[in-house]
């Protein structure tokens, strides 16, 4: 297990490593107008040349791309070209907000989707065919269709939570929960909609087996082997579908942010790369993926954890 | 959102193309989503036509105005008429959407094909690819390329169809890979038939199916992340798209709410609509696997069964026996409305102390009649007609279509017990050897668990294996199938149950093991006294140790009786058969003579 982490860990800083060069070239194509852009449309070419050359615009590729990495190396994601803040200050700033909602969708959307399953892998009938029809809705729409569905019918026009903005927990709690509420919701919406299928087949799958058979002729009740036994085996695919889908579910808090005007990651991504504020972009860039490789490595873990057979393998 | 869909489990590799398309017109709400998506291609069509305003013209006297006569949705925010922006908007929508599905297909499929049909260098770095390419948010890398070229719908849904092309990758490889060593194909290559030849004739018509399901799952995920660049301001202002078009009327949400609905409704209705007729040609293609529900005639369920030679008189009266099953009739509705009969008028019973053999080739329904009595028939089965009496209780009345659960379940572990066929198969790989002991115990018996461990670990020195706390210690993959058995076996009797129906309890087994496990069997019957029900194909293990027999023959009762007259003088042809088959030639007589006991 521990050799399984460890090569898992190298694939992940491996991956770090490609995307964050293929980003930075890509946007050293784009790098042109950038010093204009700072010093706005009546700087003299002077002014820009200067700028540039402050910058390390004037350096070739390979040049700023060296000290780009060394500074990453180092955890020096370097200043925003726009306003002198740190990369990293800027980034750690925003990162509690992000990661509530975040995290607290992926969390909920585990439990919704293992409930939901449960209850349509054993119940069927209307039940199933009701929590199929939702995971199509939910699968299929956008988070941000649902988010703007939420915000107009329950902030704007029935004013039970806030449309827009974030309360810290140290604040009030129970604002804190109202400010989180719709953009989680509109998350969980989304991500649960897979899971709970994977759930319920997984379910209906392991129900088949053998070994459930006979722990029900042991008089196990039914309850038990269905929550103790049943779901620890079916857990792991759907866990795992939860893991890929985390990917989707960053992009996605993107624009819910956007839409509650939540202080998130998800702003500063849309205003560092409308700018073209290269260090910030790689920042938000190194991010995303350091937390899709966190979260892949807890699922493996969780999964190690659930069945002993990956453990020892 | 995007990478979500790359993990489809649910899309069948290889499928029946047979009715897939009159299976598809039964389906109702398929329809109504082929209806609702090919209005909309039209309309986009005929936006020029339709459309009764230039989509870009701002009358800025009539700014966010409400529905009228001159414009049928209103105007946004700059007096542009929203009827015509939308039917203009659908068409550059559409066909982003369907550039970012063309550019998927066309390298992930061939991509797919390749690594599926050749491997090696090709397959591993393609995974490697996949692998990055799926652990990529889409928004970001998006932005990163708004970033660096502008913003430019095409560019961006260029892009997006590299970043869902692994969907596509994934699922032709997995179909080619499945098919590749099929006999058909083996024979095209045999036959001379170059690779391109076999793939494109073979393999594509397999992955096919599969590949249109795919494409309309992504062309919502692209319009999905299409307009949510937009819907962020990113996209180009001067190309009316349905995410442009919520982009400006989120911003006046305050002033006009109405005008969010059609873009929404929009990118809503073709997103679920997609995903609904991805669904249900996938349920097409998934074949007649469902089976409906089928209502019998109630009559039916009580009425005695006509076949069968019923070994005993069973009683209706509950008698001193410790098991009766009369006149058992088991089904299973198949597609189409019929009723498969698995088991069809049995009637046994077993007495305490007793060891009864259920003797029969597979299928012969012996199994299905122990999982009745067990109540452990699956969720389709249905009890037909006939009871089942275990103790005083009665576990199916004449007339019920189900084992009633809330009987069986207070029997279970106590009353009747079970050892299955498959060891391994029979112990969840998640828990320890003693917790699977134990928690049952602590259950039924209600001791405490410290009571229940030192039970547990005396069980497994009584059913003979020698380091007990190891395997009480142990996880089931970590134990080999004998070791399993003998687990077995001290889990069902760990209640000291009345009645033990063990399922070829030794057929999974070495030839060695499989004597020892007998022997500690007719040791744990005798001592505790237990009756006993034996399910085998094996007339060896029947002379071994049962007293009495019943022949089961496709559902029904052949014969039945005492142990040593059946084996001698086998009334029915089927029995002679098995009994010829089991002792490979040898004459029914010479096996009673050498048996030790009969």
């Amino acid at each position: 297990m521990l050799i399984f982490l460890l090569r898992r860990l190298v694939a992940g800083i491996l991956l770090l490593f490609v995307i964050s060069t293929i980003t930075y070239v890509l946007l050293y194509f784009s790098s042109d107008g950038i010093a204009q852009n700072i010093l706005g449309e009546f700087a003299t070419p002077e002014q820009i040349a200067l700028k540039q050359a402050e910058l390390g615009l004037d350096q070739p590729l390979p040049v700023r791309y060296v000290e780009w990495l060394g500074g990453a190396i180092t955890g020096d994601f370097g200043r925003s070209w726009f306003n002198s803040e740190p990369v990293v200050t800027a980034l750690f700033n925003r990162l509690p907000v992000t990661l509530t909602i975040v995290l607290g969708a992926l969390v909920i959307a585990a439990v919704l989707a293992a409930l939901l399953g449960v209850a349509a892998a054993i119940k069927r009938g209307w039940i199933d065919r009701a929590v199929q029809l939702l995971s199509l809705a939910g699968d299929a729409l956008p988070s941000f269709v649902v988010a703007i569905v939420l915000v107009t019918s329950l902030a704007i026009q029935a004013k039970i939570f806030p449309a827009t903005g974030f309360v810290p927990f140290s604040d009030n709690p129970a604002l804190w929960l109202m400010s989180i509420a719709l953009p989680i919701t509109a998350l969980v919406f989304q991500l649960v909609a897979q899971a709970a299928q994977q759930f319920r087949s997984a379910i209906i799958d392991v129900r088949r087996r053998d070994f459930v058979r006979t722990l029900r002729s042991r008089g196990l009740p039914e309850r038990e082997v269905v929550f103790k036994h049943v779901l620890r085996s079916a857990a792991p695919a759907a866990l795992t579908i939860l893991s890929l889908q985390f990917v989707g579910l960053l992009g996605g808090s993107v624009i819910i942010e956007q839409i509650f005007a939540l202080p998130g990651v998800g702003p500063l991504a849309v205003l560092s790369t409308t700018q073209g504020d290269i260090p910030v972009v790689m920042g938000v860039v190194v991010y995303t993926v350091i937390m899709v490789i966190l979260v892949n490595l807890v699922v493996d873990l969780v999964n190690g954890w659930l069945n002993p057979k990956v453990r020892v393998s | 959102m995007s990478e979500a869909i790359v993990q489809n489990p649910q899309v069948p590799a290889v499928v029946a193309r047979s009715g897939v398309v009159k299976r598809l017109a039964k389906n109702p709400l398929a329809i109504l989503a082929l209806l609702l998506l090919a209005g909309t291609v039209v309309a986009s069509f005929l936006a020029p036509v339709l459309a009764t305003h230039d989509p870009n013209f701002g009358d800025l006297q009539a700014v966010l105005a409400g529905p009228s006569a001159e414009h049928i949705l209103g105007t946004d925010s700059l007096g542009r008429d929203v009827f015509s922006r939308l039917l203009f908007a659908s068409q550059v929508t559409l066909a982003a959407a369907a550039l970012a599905a063309v550019v998927a297909i066309a390298i992930g499929v061939p991509a797919g094909l390749l690594a599926g049909y050749h491997g090696g260098w090709f397959d591993g770095s393609a995974n490697w690819v996949t692998n990055m390419l799926m652990s990529l948010p889409g928004i970001i890398v998006l932005l990163a390329v708004r970033a660096a070229t502008g913003p430019s719908v095409w560019i961006s849904m260029l892009v997006f169809g590299v970043l869902l092309a692994p969907s596509f990758y994934r699922l032709t490889r997995t179909a080619v890979k499945s098919v590749r060593n099929e006999l058909y194909v083996d024979a095209a290559r045999v036959s001379g038939l170059s690779d391109t030849r076999i793939m494109s004739r073979h393999i594509f018509s397999v992955v096919r199916a599969p590949i249109i399901i795919q494409t309309a799952n992504v062309a919502g995920v692209a319009i999905a992340i299409q307009s949510g660049l937009e819907f962020l301001g990113l996209g180009d202002p001067l190309v009316p798209t349905w995410g442009v078009m919520l982009s400006d009327a989120f911003r006046n949400v305050y002033l006009t709410p109405l005008l969010l609905v059609w873009p929404a409704l929009a990118i809503a209705i073709t997103t679920v609509c997609l995903a609904i007729l991805g669904n249900a040609l996938r349920d097409s293609l998934e074949d007649g696997q469902k089976v409906p529900r089928v209502r019998k005639p109630r009559l039916e369920a009580s009425a005695p069964a006509p076949s069968a030679v019923t070994t005993d008189t069973a009683t209706n009266a509950v008698s001193d026996h410790l098991l009766v099953v009369d006149g058992l009739r088991i089904g299973y509705p198949q597609a189409g409305g019929t009723m498969k009969t698995v088991v069809d008028g049995v009637s046994l019973h077993v007495d305490r102390g007793e060891v009864l053999g259920i003797v029969g080739e597979s299928g012969s329904g012996k199994s299905q009649t122990a999982f009745a009595i067990l109540g452990l028939l699956p969720d389709t089965a249905e009890i037909l007609g006939g009871g089942i009496t275990i103790g005083s209780t009665r576990t199916v009345t004449p007339g019920s279509r189900q084992v009633s659960q809330a009987r069986i379940a207070a029997l279970r572990g106590k009353g009747i017990a079970y050892i299955p066929q498959e060891p391994m198969s029979n112990l969840d790989p998640a828990f320890t050897i003693g917790y699977q002991l134990v928690r049952p115990m602590v259950k039924v018996l209600g001791i405490s668990k410290a009571e229940a461990r030192r039970r547990a670990l005396e069980l497994l020195v009584t059913v003979g294996i020698v380091n007990p706390q190891r395997t009480f210690d142990a996880y089931p993959h970590e134990i080999s199938g004998g070791m399993a058995q003998r687990v077995l076996i001290a889990g069902a009797v760990s209640c000291e149950p009345d009645l033990l129906i063990a399922d070829e309890p030794t057929t999974a087994l070495d030839v060695t093991v499989q004597a020892e496990v007998l022997d500690l069997l007719r040791d744990l019957q005798k001592r505790l006294g237990m009756g006993m029900i034996i399910v085998t194909h094996n007339f060896g293990v029947v002379s071994d140790i049962c007293d009495r027999v019943v022949v089961m023959k496709d559902g029904t009762l052949a014969e039945g009786g005492d142990v040593r007259t059946i084996l001698r003088a086998p009334q029915h042809d089927y029995t002679r058969q098995l009994l010829a088959s089991t002792l490979e030639g040898k004459l029914p007589m010479s096996m009673l003579t050498t048996g030790t006991k009969a």
